[in-house]
């Protein structure tokens, strides 16, 4: 009897150990932690797409293999690099955008680096020229987009800017996003504050709710669920971005001449999502290397179709699905780092208690 | 084949009074003598799970807790009192936990007749029901969202037919709540209703009971353990109930997982989401302090029997209106939802087809990354669930085994513990596996083992839960008898224990892995993108603006929802034949 407890102990003993070693296991070729130059991190939110073909040129080029590691959404993304920034999970962070920029900055997430190409980058989207901490990637709008057959069908003209959506004749067809728990809903909140000021974008929403705005949580279900020109819902207006008339058309056989949705021009808050070589970094050189390779042409011009996002360099061409179904916004609201930063907690508590 | 059964002791033990009272309760504890032999055996099969729960729960948990509050070397307790007292955070608790008891008891209400009718009615397509009734386990809530919305919102069938909406109020979220965790009910009662021998409760009716007393006084205090886990795990899921809340409940509605999810992932307020973690500890330790405390007395050996004798056609109208009427609401409130996803993949822009399915393909096959093959995704589904499934059970085996035999206090706190990752916010566990995970020689950064285990730690307390009952109900006499006749304790084990669980196994085995399938909240954080599970691969479509990324979306909902139906399927019929064994 005590022999085959003594194996049984051995036996639980044994399996713990297993475990252990099973989870030692997980270090495998190219972790964070070895010492592979060969082998580059790039730590991203789960949006982050490239074409394959684009990705084996890289490799191709410099040598480096890349290897990708995701962090839920952009926000969970940037404050788990915040928070495992002793141990970086990766070399490079893509993904932050200008509304958390400020905070990946105070945080010190990033070593200071001049990317290859970044003169062929507009200054509009250099936020942090004097240092080069973070490096442009790509942008975006976020807008009002529309239904085209409820407008033509009504005879009526869809709205163009924050103004018109508050008028009578737009009265109970507008849905939004949380904007305490969605991208899109904040950065409309922002772009109404960046165009009616630091106060008075509360009168505004004052009127937009008067005006019958439906606030849903996230995208997926203003977009999907209510909105009547992508989804199965009945509201002809909704908060999403510049891009999604070209994506709703993107994998459709036969393409339509028009795409089914517009956009409200008039109502865009701008995006840039920037990258950055992450402070203890363990391939510093595949990092840069990788940055590079961001703002290359080759990738650049990859990243339309793949991330429904604009590239950042001017001497790229947009896609043809982009020039033809997509619209570029000449005058979108913006904001700078800095103060969104500093009043993006005030200001969602404020338009939370208002609007919800 | 009926077992060997000492003669008597679980009679006297089910036809007992089961009143409240402690002293009949202790007078019916059949287990065995303690002895330190046993209490070494114990600790010694404690020892894995105790491991595996120190590393990968609480050891991560504790990492991130102490992060918020801990700032500078310094203990900030300050934060305590502030966050506690905040109205806001007082109503975010008190809607969690009262949409938690009451989804708890509607469930309950509705499945418990379903669980009878599984254990006791022989029915064709009862497998395959049995199957698809736990299909929306592992469906992406967003998803699940969107057909409930199609049904109870504006423009649904309810809206079409009489008028009425349900979106935006709280029975869209607990009708949603019964829909996620019927076939929690169904398969943990079930599972030990169809061993119970229903010839005790015939012979309390020959001694002249009524059928509501028999049933009252023989067949509910044997089931009552089984009820109160299968409660317990309801109320767990729905009181760290996420997308459900958002979705249908709308702004207005928050839980408590919710706030944790804003605090940590948004606002990075860490000192604040700590606070809410331990306020969500605290009130997840109360329930299982009050479950441990209720079922405590109440499980004791039960005379189990093959399940496949027990299920019979049912006789005389009232058991068939039974059967039609569970089979009715079943079909409404979970064969309906399924139909409007299936409907939705199916109805593409250009009309009905399978344009969908075809363009989940030529999205993968145009070169990015970002889409991955359908099969792919399936591939790296099956691999994950089947790696967390075989770690699920592992664990949650040997703790059950463990806990077998009731002991001490330590021993309870253990079982407690194993139940906390389903009271736990799968915000706060992927962030911890990611700051605590990260030093040699626990470096899991880039390790592929951090999703099963992840989902390993969901599905372990379904197995603790779905064997322990089971186990407890083997009477302890026949591993006596065994190991007089000179069986070592794993013989035992294996002879004895063995075949009588073998279908708890089998359900807790197809709980891992449906959890285990579906799990999305932490492995979001930590699964590889090139590859990503099928409910990351479902919201990858549901990010994309269009009629066809939605249908895509449905499309791969409804190959997780066929996938997970065949696994289920395929589960039961290993234990069909296992069952040759009683």
């Amino acid at each position: 009897m005590n022999s085959h407890l003594r194996r049984a102990i051995g036996t639980a003993l044994l399996g713990s150990l297993g475990l252990i070693a099973l989870a030692g296991c997980g270090e495998d070729s190219g972790g964070p932690g070895g010492a592979d130059s060969k082998t580059v991190t790039l730590v991203s939110h789960n949006s982050f797409a490239v074409s394959k073909a684009v990705l084996a040129e890289f490799t191709e080029k410099t040598g480096y293999k890349v290897r990708r590691q995701t962090g839920g959404d952009a926000g969970s993304a940037v404050n788990q690099a915040i928070l495992s920034k002793d141990h970086p999970q990766g070399d490079v962070f893509f993904g932050v955008d200008n509304t958390l920029l400020s905070r990946a900055l105070d945080h010190d997430l990033f070593t200071p680096y001049r990317a290859k190409d970044l003169d062929r980058v507009p200054a509009e989207f250099q936020l942090d020229a004097g240092e080069h901490r973070v490096t442009p990637v790509d942008y975006g709008d976020i807008c009002v987009n529309y239904d085209r057959a409820y407008f033509a069908d009504k005879k009526l003209a869809p709205p163009r800017t924050f103004a018109d959506l508050t008028k009578p004749a737009y009265k109970n067809l507008l849905v939004t996003e949380n904007a305490a728990t969605s991208s899109p809903g904040l950065g409309f909140l922002l772009g109404t504050a960046a165009r009616y000021g630091d106060e008075g974008w509360k009168g505004y929403w004052k009127k937009l709710r008067a005006n019958g705005v439906e606030v849903v949580d996230g995208w997926e279900q203003a977009y999907f669920d209510r909105f009547s020109g992508g989804g199965k819902g009945d509201k002809p207006l909704v908060v999403s971005y510049a891009s999604s008339p070209p994506a709703g058309v993107a994998d459709l056989k036969t393409k339509p001449a028009k795409a089914p949705t517009g956009v409200a021009t008039g109502t865009c808050f701008r995006q840039v999502e920037f990258a950055g070589l992450l402070n203890g970094a363990s391939n510093t050189k595949g990092g840069k290397a990788l940055l590079d390779f961001l703002l290359s042409k080759r990738f650049q011009a990859d990243v339309p179709l793949s991330m429904y996002v604009n590239p950042a360099r001017e001497d790229v061409k947009l896609p043809e699905l982009f020039t033809r179904y997509g619209v570029e916004i000449a005058d979108p609201a913006t904001l700078s780092p800095q103060k969104i930063s500093k009043n993006r907690e005030p200001w969602v508590k404020a338009w939370s208690s208002l609007v919800l | 084949m009926v077992l060997a059964r000492p003669v008597g002791t679980a009679s006297e033990k089910t036809t007992g009074d089961t009143g409240s009272t402690g002293a009949a309760g202790e007078a019916r504890e059949v287990g065995p003598p303690r002895d330190p032999r046993g209490a070494a055996l114990r600790l010694a099969l404690m020892a894995v799970p105790l491991a595996f729960f120190g590393i990968f729960f609480a050891y991560p948990v504790a990492a991130i807790v102490t992060r918020g509050l801990r700032t500078d070397g310094r203990w900030r307790f300050g934060r305590i009192p502030e966050v506690v007292s905040d109205p806001a955070v007082v109503d975010v608790l008190w809607f969690t936990a009262w949409q938690a008891a009451a989804s708890t008891a509607l469930t309950l209400l509705i499945a418990l007749p379903g669980a009878y009718v599984f254990a006791r009615f022989a029915f064709p397509g009862k497998g395959l029901l049995r199957a698809v009734v736990t299909v929306p386990f592992v469906l992406p809530t967003v998803v699940v969202g969107s057909a409930f919305l199609a049904l109870l919102g504006r423009g649904g069938l309810l809206d079409e037919l009489w008028g009425v909406r349900l979106d935006t109020s709280v029975w869209a979220i607990l009708l949603a709540h019964v829909f996620f965790n019927y076939a929690v009910v169904v398969r943990t009662v079930g599972g030990l209703w169809a061993q119970l021998d229903p010839r005790q409760e015939e012979a309390a009716r020959m001694l002249g009971a009524s059928r509501l007393s028999a049933w009252r006084r023989v067949t509910l205090p044997a089931l009552a353990p089984a009820v109160a886990a299968a409660a317990l795990m309801v109320f767990l899921f729905t009181f760290t109930s996420f997308g459900v809340v958002q979705i249908l409940g709308g702004p207005h509605y928050a839980t408590l997982e919710v706030a944790i999810y804003r605090e940590t992932a948004q606002l990075l307020d860490l000192p604040t989401a700590a606070v809410l973690s331990l306020v969500q500890f605290a009130a997840v330790g109360g329930v299982l302090a009050l479950h441990a405390w209720t079922v405590r007395r109440r499980e004791g050996a039960l005379r189990l029997v093959d399940p496949a004798r027990t299920a019979r056609r049912p006789q005389g109208p009232a058991q068939w209106a039974l059967l039609g009427s569970v089979l009715a609401v079943a079909a409404l409130l979970i064969l309906t939802p399924l139909a409007v996803l299936v409907e939705r993949s199916l109805n593409g822009p250009d009309g009905y087809g399978f344009d969908s399915y075809r363009a989940l393909q030529s999205a993968a096959d145009s070169g990015g990354t970002f889409f991955v093959a359908p099969l792919e995704a399936v591939g790296n589904s099956l691999r994950y669930a089947a790696v967390a499934t075989v770690i699920a059970l592992v664990v949650g085996g040997l703790a059950a085994a463990a806990l077998t035999r009731r002991a001490g206090r330590l021993v309870r706190g253990f079982d407690a513990l194993l139940m906390l990752p389903l009271g736990t916010s799968a915000v706060t566990v992927g962030f911890g596996f990611l700051i605590a995970l990260d030093e040699p020689p626990l470096d899991l950064r880039a390790s592929w083992m951090l999703v099963p285990l992840a989902q390993a730690l969901v599905g372990v307390p379904f197995v603790v839960r779905t064997m322990l009952p089971v186990l407890r109900a083997v009477d302890h006499r026949l591993r006596e008898a065994a190991a007089v006749l000179g069986a070592s304790p794993l013989r035992v084990w294996r002879e004895v224990d063995l075949p009588l669980v073998g279908r708890a196994l089998a359900v807790a085995a197809g709980f891992a892995f449906a959890v285990s399938l579906g799990e999305f909240g932490a492995t979001v954080f930590i699964s590889r993108p090139d590859h990503p599970t099928l409910p990351v691969a479902v919201a990858r479509f549901l990010g994309r603006a269009g009629e066809l990324s939605y249908g895509q979306a449905m499309a791969l909902s409804t190959i997780l929802m066929l996938v997970c139906a065949a696994s289920l399927v395929a589960l039961e019929r290993i234990r069909t034949d296992r069952s040759g064994e009683f």
